[in-house]
């Protein structure tokens, strides 16, 4: 599968994503983000950093780079999409995903290890992770807090949108494992059709266990499941 | 002629800069404070001879795509 992996000014973790790709046999290219075109791609991956300087608002002037446009076209299209910490800020603010990404409730920048809990296995991007498993990732974020009005949240659980929330080694889910305030502890979330997602934590940083956890590979054995079959990927 | 742009955080959404002034003034002593929040200024330079009409209309729309997040912020546009 090839996976196209966004570069805007101020990415960092560009690529980390495309290493973790690689690790798991798939090729993976940078697109720069003035490039109008993604090329051949079957995924595309917004990556963590700081685009644009973080002016003005996390995502809000990636948004509305050339190459932004043709991850909308892409996903419009049916394809799958993830955005992971500042690439969840950019689809949120792109209008792909719904709600926003604010200030951490105790202000700190937080770069720690934390658990996630798999709310769904219903989606291109979970249906591979073991059930009940507490998946160990790291987080490197200051803007995290998820928000959503009370309609947009009644929406995302009727639709069971939600895709993983914050909780503790157990599996629990609890304020005290609630890193930065986020609304219900969501960590990530799908749009409607369920092909484009977002979340905080970096998968692509725990895909070996050298780097002390390979859990994040799951969400990208997810992916590859869903692009295999592609009728997975498309049900909804 | 210049715009200029106030935003605000929405009143449901968590503001904790908002409230470590607040808590900070409370211990600087100034009491009577029930409420801060935090927000931006934007002041924007316009060409002499701008229409008023026009600017605000394009304004408004550059607030709510660009300028201000309509899910967590407000916004009030001036010009002057």
């Amino acid at each position: 599968m090839n996976f196209s992996v966004l570069q805007f000014p101020a990415s960092n973790c560009d690529q980390d994503a495309v290493y973790a790709v690689r690790l798991l046999g798939h090729s993976a290219r940078l697109v720069w983000h003035k490039d109008a075109s993604l090329g051949d791609t079957d995924a595309v991956i917004v990556p963590g950093g700081f685009s644009y300087g973080d002016y003005l608002r996390c995502g809000a002037i990636a948004r509305f780079s050339p190459v932004m446009q043709a991850v909308k076209q892409f996903a419009d299209q049916g394809g799958l999409v993830l955005g992971v910490c500042n690439g969840f800020q950019v689809l949120t603010e792109a209008g792909l995903l719904p709600g926003a990404l604010i200030r951490n409730r105790d202000l700190q920048f937080h770069c720690e290890f934390i658990h996630l809990k798999t709310v769904t296995a219903d989606s291109p991007f979970t249906s591979r992770i073991p059930a009940a498993k507490a998946l160990r990732v790291p987080i490197a974020h200051g803007e995290g807090c998820y928000f959503a009005d009370e309609a947009t949240l009644a929406q995302l659980q009727a639709g069971n949108q939600i895709l993983w929330q914050y909780c503790d080694a157990g599996g629990n889910v609890t304020d005290a494992a609630n890193p930065n305030g986020a609304l219900q502890n969501i960590a990530g979330i799908c749009n409607e059709r369920r092909n484009v997602a977002g979340l905080m934590p970096h998968p692509e940083r725990a895909c070996e266990s050298l780097l002390g956890s390979d859990d994040g590979r799951w969400v990208f054995e997810s992916m590859l499941a869903a692009l295999k079959e592609p009728a997975l990927a498309a049900s909804h | 002629m210049k715009a200029k742009i106030i935003i605000t955080p929405k009143k449901a959404v968590l503001d904790p800069q908002g409230k470590t002034v607040q808590n900070a003034l409370a211990q600087m002593g100034y009491t009577g404070v029930t409420g801060v929040h935090i927000g931006k200024y934007i002041e924007i330079d316009l060409a002499p001879g701008t229409d008023p009409a026009a600017a605000h209309k394009a304004l408004n729309e550059a607030a709510h795509r660009l300028l201000s997040n309509p899910v967590i912020e407000d916004y009030r546009l001036e010009i002057e």
